[in-house]
């Protein structure tokens, strides 16, 4: 794998770090409700990160952390918001599922950002031509009839929709093979669309595939693009319902064979940025709603 | 001045006055311009702003919510209100919701019309008022097209909520007059609310949103003429929240108080509104409130059947008498 820059690994270390606090922290009992880790996608938000603009839109998901803190390297109020304490980006109402700053918005139901997605590219199309609307989704959600709504309008209207689909092969707890019968690339060549497929866990060769294709997105016309990726961890927590030998393949495991000074330096930063974060955050008094 | 002709007036002007609203929907396109004409000639002055759609009510409700997002404002057309139950996620997950769940408040000026009721044999699935499915969503208003409310001024009340709102439109009105009644009542408007009123001492008092004003008229006549019974009919705009307060003075002088309303019965804004009115009212009603809509029924296509099931005027004067005679 071709070495990252400093800052690169950082982000995608700090991600990570971010994600085995939650996890940490539940076990302990420290947090309420439910949240989803990206453990093993963390490449993706990192990978589009340059590709992408201030002036862009972002919708995310229920897996959306990474999303953020790519976007916005703000994990003290992320993890506000999810533990409900003062300074949190959405005082605590949206939790993990539902944030919202500035151009980034998630909802915690699958399928329903496509269309708002559609929306915005259409905003933008007519008064900022250049800037494109990037949704997430999971291959899960590719069982919803609003995705297929949403991609006919932003083919028929030719509009800047990067679709940005992480395949890990499952939904929950159902595999793919359960789930989607034809393929995602069929399903976007149905309506004309654009589609092209990630399978490599390189940051750098993934920037040099997407980067032409991100400006066609750019120019008005609508990409699907597909990373073929890992859920490391439980769909949620606790909830992993695969077997323990099945793989689980993770670009860090192979990142950190082949660079091992810089993994270790940067985990560790990464690590101990993490919990002193935790420490002062869940030290901070409750969030107060203020706006309704 | 026809009450179709003074809504597609009204989006006429918005679209002229406002360079930042779009309307959505299907088949809105000259020279059809909708299925009931109310769009007719948008697309034409305003090509830009009038898109049609694909058949794809969520996704149209989830776009113009994408618009307000970034600023526009939309009004959709739902070709047939029934259909508004495809878009029910758009509506009650994600555009209500939005003002609020982010911690900030997040405006969302956005309007979905929706061509209601029945009496027009269009059978069960193109003729139902959705009303009671909607209510009680926090962030989501419910207003209904009444013969005696501006739609300009609805219109532009809905978008200044900047909060997503559902306008109902009961399409026999499209084609009856705005502003007409009967030579025996007077009407004005208080606050939000047209009063339509025998001028005198009165029996009882109707509360029937903007589609069921024609019946609810008539039957205050019958009542006046064939049993000597003075009524009101007061006709608010917006159905939900709704605020009665500036009526409790009359409704506390009159021996009855009736809700009548076009939707299924069960689970009616009129048995919301009438819960809400009964603590209020406690010291001066005389009987309980009374509550007609149509049947709990599927609504039959053929017309002795479909009348059967939808509420007549002769329904509303039917629940008035036994009242007040009980
Ligand atoms: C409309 C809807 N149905 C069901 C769910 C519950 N749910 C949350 S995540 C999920 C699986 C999603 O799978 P996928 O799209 O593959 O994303 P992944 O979790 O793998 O990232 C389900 C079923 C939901 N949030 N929304
Ligand atoms: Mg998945």
């Amino acid at each position: 794998m071709n070495r990252l820059a400093d800052e690169d690994l950082a982000l995608l270390l700090l991600i990570r770090s971010f994600e085995r606090k939650l996890l940490a922290l539940f076990e302990r009992g420290e947090l309420n409700g439910t949240t989803h880790t990206c453990l093993g996608q963390e490449y993706v938000p990192v990978s589009l990160r340059p590709l992408l603009r201030d002036g862009d839109w972002m919708f995310s998901n229920h897996r959306g952390h990474g999303h953020y803190l790519a976007r916005f390297e703000d994990p003290e109020g992320l993890l506000a918001e999810i533990m409900g304490r003062k300074g949190a980006v959405c005082d605590g109402v949206g939790g993990s599922q539902h944030l919202r700053r500035d151009r980034y918005l998630s909802t915690g139901v699958q399928g329903q950002s496509l269309p708002v997605a559609t929306g915005v590219a259409l905003h933008l199309k007519r008064h900022e031509p250049g800037g494109l609307a990037c949704v997430y989704i999971g291959d899960g959600t590719w069982g919803e009839g609003a995705v297929y709504e949403a991609l006919n309008m932003a083919q028929l209207w030719r509009l800047p929709l990067l679709v940005v689909v992480e395949h890990n092969g499952i939904a929950q707890s159902t595999p793919t093979e359960l789930q989607m019968a034809g393929t995602i690339a069929g399903r976007a060549a149905a309506f004309g669309i654009a589609h092209t497929r990630v399978s490599s866990l390189d940051i750098s060769e993934i920037r040099r595939q997407l980067a032409p294709l991100v400006e066609t997105v750019r120019g008005g016309a609508p990409l699907v693009v597909e990373f073929a990726t890992h859920r490391l961890g439980p769909h949620s927590k606790g909830d992993d319902t695969r077997p323990p030998e099945a793989v689980r393949t993770d670009w860090y495991a192979s990142y950190q064979a082949e660079h091992p000074d810089q993994s270790a330096r940067l985990e560790a930063a990464a690590g101990s940025r993490m919990d002193e974060i935790a420490e002062e955050v869940a030290a901070r008094p409750p969030a107060t709603w203020t706006a309704t | 001045m026809r009450v179709g002709e003074d809504l597609n007036q009204a989006l006429h002007g918005l679209l002229g006055d406002d360079p930042s609203v779009y309307v959505l929907g299907e088949d809105l396109l000259d020279p059809y311009g909708g299925a009931f004409k109310i769009t007719r000639g948008l697309s034409t002055r305003f090509p830009d702003r009038v898109l049609t759609t694909p058949l794809s009510e969520g996704a149209i409700v989830g776009a113009a919510s994408g618009l307000a997002l970034a600023g526009e404002k939309a009004i959709v057309e739902i070709m047939f209100g029934d259909f508004a139950a495809l878009a029910f996620d758009q509506l009650v997950n994600f555009a209500s919701k939005s003002v609020s769940m982010y911690g900030r408040r997040v405006p969302m000026p956005l309007i979905i019309r929706c061509p209601s009721g029945g009496n027009r044999g269009y059978g069960p699935t193109h003729s139902q008022n959705l009303q009671k499915h909607f209510i009680g969503v926090p962030g989501l208003s419910l207003f209904e097209m009444s013969p005696f409310h501006d739609n300009r001024a609805v219109l532009d009340r809905m978008l200044a909520l900047e909060e997503p709102c559902l306008l109902f439109e009961d399409k026999v009105l499209y084609t009856r007059r705005m502003y007409e009644v009967d030579e025996l009542f007077t009407w004005e408007l208080v606050e939000d609310v047209a009063v339509v009123r025998f001028d005198g001492d009165l029996d009882y008092v109707v509360i029937a949103p903007g589609g069921v004003a024609h019946r609810a008229i008539a039957a205050m006549r019958t009542l006046l003429l064939a049993h000597d019974l003075a009524g009101a009919v007061l006709v608010p705009s917006r159905l939900y929240p709704f605020d009665p307060t500036a009526l409790l003075p009359l409704l506390g002088q009159v021996g009855l108080v009736c809700v009548a309303e076009d939707g299924s019965a069960g689970g009616t804004w009129g048995s919301h509104l009438a819960a809400d009115l009964h603590p209020r009212l406690w010291g001066s009603l005389r009987r309980p409130i009374r509550l007609v809509s149509s049947a709990d029924s599927v609504i039959p296509t053929a017309s002795h059947l479909e009348r059967a099931v939808v509420l007549q005027d002769s329904t509303i004067s039917r629940a008035v008498l036994e009242a007040l005679d009980g």
